[in-house]
């Protein structure tokens, strides 16, 4: 194993290894645009061009496999200067038109201008070369092809990740245009990561686009529930509105990509159907109700017995888990159920056929993923309902069958078909407002953390569910959804020594 | 030296012709190389012969054959270089066109020395005769048993491949090349790794210029110590030299390595005309530094010329007399460099462009003083900073332009125009 000096600092790292990384694992950035560690090494932007001892001239550091020995300057003189230069060179035709560009605030050119350069143009502004600004390409993106600095990174991910090759460079030198390949649109279901990897404002998302300046957004680190693969995302937010998701890398789940319909998914967690009270049919009408009574008035139902629970794999472990605990308290079945409209979209990349995000979740506790819900509804004993994330209505067709059930409790977050048969709905948040875990196809138990609060009155489900417990007497009383877990993972033995420290930002996978 | 080995063409009528070229000893090479050597024996040969590309970047082509892996899975293809792009540089399209069998004896050979089965010839598309001629005489030589299966009845098979281009400079980089042979764009590739071991279609790859080829059939006949003997022992050999310009007599001349620069302009191509005096000359193609008259003494051999601060290049040379402004004729070069810039590597990209601009304002009148040292900031900023070579290739001439001519481009830069000039525009010199 080489032992490399970098910066005075010396690093020993595994043969093959490239001077960017041991950079990286010295913490020392080298500023670079073309290179991104889940795409090819493309060596175009010159960036990252770095002093060598014993190398006559300066190598980029993307493509240089360390040796032992080596010796590597990244603040020098001679670096500096290179850095300088490079990004003169690439400002010359840039249009610079910051304050109406959508990447300000997380622009690599804005950045490294800062860090590196600080030097006033030496070409006056006619005489730059100009490109076509604004070019919608896809359904996500939009092309601005004067703040391209060419590096490639789009390029390279079409080319490699999806296959699909929409774009591509065309004339040459500081002509070259990126642009989509003749009678193409970047309509693939991945196509929102090129704006990610852009590291300028050359692809925006037309979404996300001029809706807010990134420097006033919070960031929250999560995992997308669009379906069961569980990419780890980022959830950027202001003031209890979500304004994007962004995957965060994960190289055991989703390395540094999301699919579209992930990335989109934030708009249904905020819908204009949310849920903000509970409610209580009275003769006719549902009234609204405070938790207590609302709670008050389940609980008391629930110990008449002839009660069944149905949780659907969008319930995170923690609810999944209290729902079994109030089960058990009133004696009451439970089923789970994992429903994905038939012919969904899936591929063998990330995009998964089930559409839960924590199927494998319920499976580990013991509940199959479609066990038992017709014959529950059947039950000529049924006197209580309860569905928890549940919309049988609209997923089972199952509107007749609930119109027969005595007393129908129903806890979502958004007024969907089901309620309309209920005789109380409890409004709790979506994975994006409460703290649990998911488990994704794989087994790979992953944390979920609140980026907003649930709306009006609604709470975190955990929070529901456990003062329904305790509402119904049972110990033991859980403060937080990392202690219900605490609980879980003290029975499951395949979740055995989990805990929301262990599982970190990148998750564990379960036993067996 | 006879006075032709290259361009026996031009003594022997019809040359190109099969029938022509076997009367006159031709394929006694092949013969002689693929019956009595031993691949390996060949490239020892051709290292010993100190035989170094005449493409421009002068490296030594035995120690490039011994690049290639010793053992590999991978076939390894021969891609021969005749995009001959390089401003003011004509002499492998005499060859090909005249002489093509001259080259296939060349590339069947050193395929034979390298272990290779298939080679391409990419040709610039703009030689379309060329590239005909060549079409023919593989035809030919196939007929004749001499390219395809069992070469000679030797159990050597070699296909041989014409590729055009499509009209870029860039595609005679030799990994740019390989790019543009396997479908893409000429973008150069970073190296690591090589093409000797990650060459076409990831496979190990020789990428040699026509000329080069074109001399090993010598070497397999005449013996290494005869090739090492014409010229300086460390670039010896033949050389094909490319005069243009303000000359009596431009054109290619077969010459040995190291004849002196002033020997080939005076001499050879008859000195300048109409009684001008000399201004400049570059002596290896386009994007080479200048020569001032009073550099002109240099033997045009590679060491010699890179120790007098230039380059032999592709050999290249180009004459300016004193009716030339060379602020235009820098501009000329950078509107060349700008136009085939990849546009893949940052300094490159913008930096040609600017290069141009920048001159462009100084032959229009729209410059300042400021911008003399502007190109030598911008060209210093250019070099050795980029995957290939052309951005060196564009920063190299306008170092030594503005350095050698200094007070020629301040000229421009205080009256605020160019001073060669009356009332017509400047690019009417040209």
């Amino acid at each position: 194993m080489p032992t490399v000096e970098i910066d005075r600092r010396r690093i020993e790292v595994e043969d093959g290894t490239t001077v960017i990384r041991a950079a990286e694992r010295l913490g020392i950035e080298i500023p670079h645009y073309c290179w991104h560690p889940g795409l090819s090494i493309a060596g175009n932007c010159r960036m990252c061009l770095v002093e060598i001892e014993k190398m006559p001239k300066l190598q980029i550091a993307c493509n240089t496999r360390v040796t032992d020995g080596m010796v590597v300057h990244t603040t020098s003189e001679k670096t500096r200067t290179a850095q300088r230069a490079v990004l003169e060179f690439l400002l010359i035709n840039h249009p610079i038109d910051c304050p109406v560009c959508d990447q300000a605030g997380e622009c690599k050119l804005q950045e490294y201008y800062m860090d590196y350069d600080r030097q006033r143009s030496r070409v006056p502004l006619p005489a730059k070369v100009r490109k076509q600004k604004a070019k919608p390409i896809g359904p996500l993106v939009i092309l601005d092809q004067e703040r391209c600095v060419l590096c490639s990174r789009c390029v390279r991910f079409l080319d490699e990740v999806t296959h699909t090759s929409e774009l591509a460079f065309y004339q040459r030198g500081d002509h070259v245009d990126l642009d989509l390949a003749p009678g193409r649109t970047l309509d693939n279901p991945y196509s929102g990561n090129v704006v990610d990897i852009c590291p300028v404002g050359a692809l925006t998302n037309r979404d996300f686009r001029f809706r807010a300046r990134v420097w006033y957004l919070e960031r929250t680190e999560s995992v997308c529930g669009a379906c069961a693969n569980g990419c780890n995302i980022e959830i950027y937010h202001r003031e209890g509105t979500i304004f994007r998701f962004q995957p965060r890398e994960n190289d055991a789940v989703n390395q540094y990509w999301m699919c579209d319909a992930g990335r989109m998914s934030y708009r249904d967690l905020q819908g204009e159907v949310r849920l903000t009270q509970p409610l209580v049919r009275g003769a006719e009408e549902f009234a609204p109700a405070t938790w207590e009574s609302a709670l008050g008035a389940v609980a008391a139902r629930l110990r008449e017995g002839g009660a069944g629970i149905v949780v659907s794999a969008h319930a995170p472990n923690e609810e999944v888990y209290l729902l079994r605990r109030i089960g058990a308290a009133v004696g009451a079945r439970v089923a789970g159920i994992s429903w994905s409209p038939p012919g969904a979209f899936h591929d063998d990349f990330l995009v998964k056929a089930d559409k839960n995000p924590n199927t494998q979740g319920l499976r580990l506790q013991g509940l199959a993923p479609d066990g038992g819900v017709d014959e529950l509804l059947a039950a000529a004993d049924l006197r209580t309902l309860v569905l928890h994330r549940a919309d049988l209505a609209t997923w089972r067709g199952a509107g007749a069958a609930l119109e027969r059930v005595p007393y129908l409790v129903v806890l979502d977050t958004d007024l969907r078909e089901t309620a309309e048969y209920a005789n109380v709905v409890l409004p709790i948040g979506t994975y994006a407002e409460s703290d649990g875990t998911f488990t994704n196809h794989a087994g790979r138990v992953q944390l979920l953390r609140p980026a907003v609060k649930p709306p009006g009155e609604a709470r975190p489900g955990w929070e529901a569910l456990g003062a329904l417990l305790a509402a119904l007497g049972a110990e033991p009383r859980f403060d937080s959804a990392e202690a219900v877990f605490a609980g879980l993972a003290a029975e499951c033995p395949p979740l055995a020594g989990m805990s929301y420290d262990t599982l970190g930002t990148l998750g564990q996978p379960a036993a067996g | 030296m006879p006075e032709h080995l290259l361009l026996r063409c031009r003594d022997i009528p019809d040359l190109r012709q099969l029938d022509v070229y076997l009367q006159h000893g031709g394929y006694a090479a092949t013969r002689k190389a693929l019956t009595t050597c031993k691949p390996e024996q060949l490239v020892e040969m051709v290292k010993a012969s100190n035989l170094r590309g005449r493409g421009g970047a002068g490296f030594p082509t035995g120690m490039k054959w011994s690049f290639l892996p010793k053992q590999s899975e991978k076939p390894v293809y021969l891609a021969v270089n005749a995009d001959e792009s390089e401003p003011g540089t004509f002499k492998d399209r005499e060859i090909i066109e005249d002489d093509p069998h001259q080259l296939l004896e060349g590339i069947i050979i050193s395929s034979y020395a390298i272990r290779c089965h298939t080679a391409y010839i990419y040709i610039r598309g703009e030689f379309a005769r060329g590239a005909r001629v060549l079409e023919e005489a593989i035809t030919q030589a196939r007929a004749k048993g001499l390219l395809g299966r069992n070469i000679l009845g030797t159990g050597f098979d070699l296909e041989v491949w014409v590729h055009r281009g499509a009209g870029a400079y860039i595609c005679g980089e030799e990994t740019g090349l390989i790019e543009s042979l396997e479908g893409k764009r000429g973008y150069p590739r970073i190296k690591p790794p090589f093409p000797a071991t990650h060459g076409l279609f990831g496979c190990p790859t020789i990428v040699n210029n026509v000329e080069t080829l074109a001399c090993v059939p010598h070497i397999v006949l005449r013996g290494a110590d005869w090739f090492r003997s014409i010229g300086p022992e460390k670039s010896p050999g033949p050389k094909l030299f490319c005069v243009s310009g303000h000359v009596v007599r431009p054109g290619t001349y077969e010459l040995p390595m190291g004849t002196p620069l002033r020997e080939i302009i005076y001499t050879h191509a008859g000195g300048i005309p109409g009684g001008r005096k000399l201004k400049g000359v570059i002596p290896g193609g386009a994007s080479m530094p200048v020569f001032t008259p009073e550099e002109i003494d240099v033997p045009m051999d590679m060491d010699s010329v890179q120790k007098a601060g230039s380059f032999l290049g592709s050999a290249g040379i180009m004459v300016m007399d004193d009716s030339v402004c060379m602020v235009w004729a820098l501009m000329v070069l950078e509107r060349f460099f700008h136009h085939e810039s990849c546009g893949q590597c940052t300094p490159c990209r913008e930096g040609t462009g600017w290069l141009h601009r920048v001159l462009v304002g100084l032959e229009e009148g729209q410059a300042s003083p400021r911008d003399v040292d502007l190109l030598l900031h911008i060209a210093g900023n250019m070099l050795g900073t980029t995957i290939c070579a052309l951005s060196d290739a564009a920063a190299m001439p306008a170092r030594a332009f503005v350095t050698k001519y200094r007070a020629e481009f301040e000229q421009h830069a205080a009256l605020g125009r160019c001073p060669l000039r009356s009332d017509e525009p400047a690019r009417a010199h040209g």
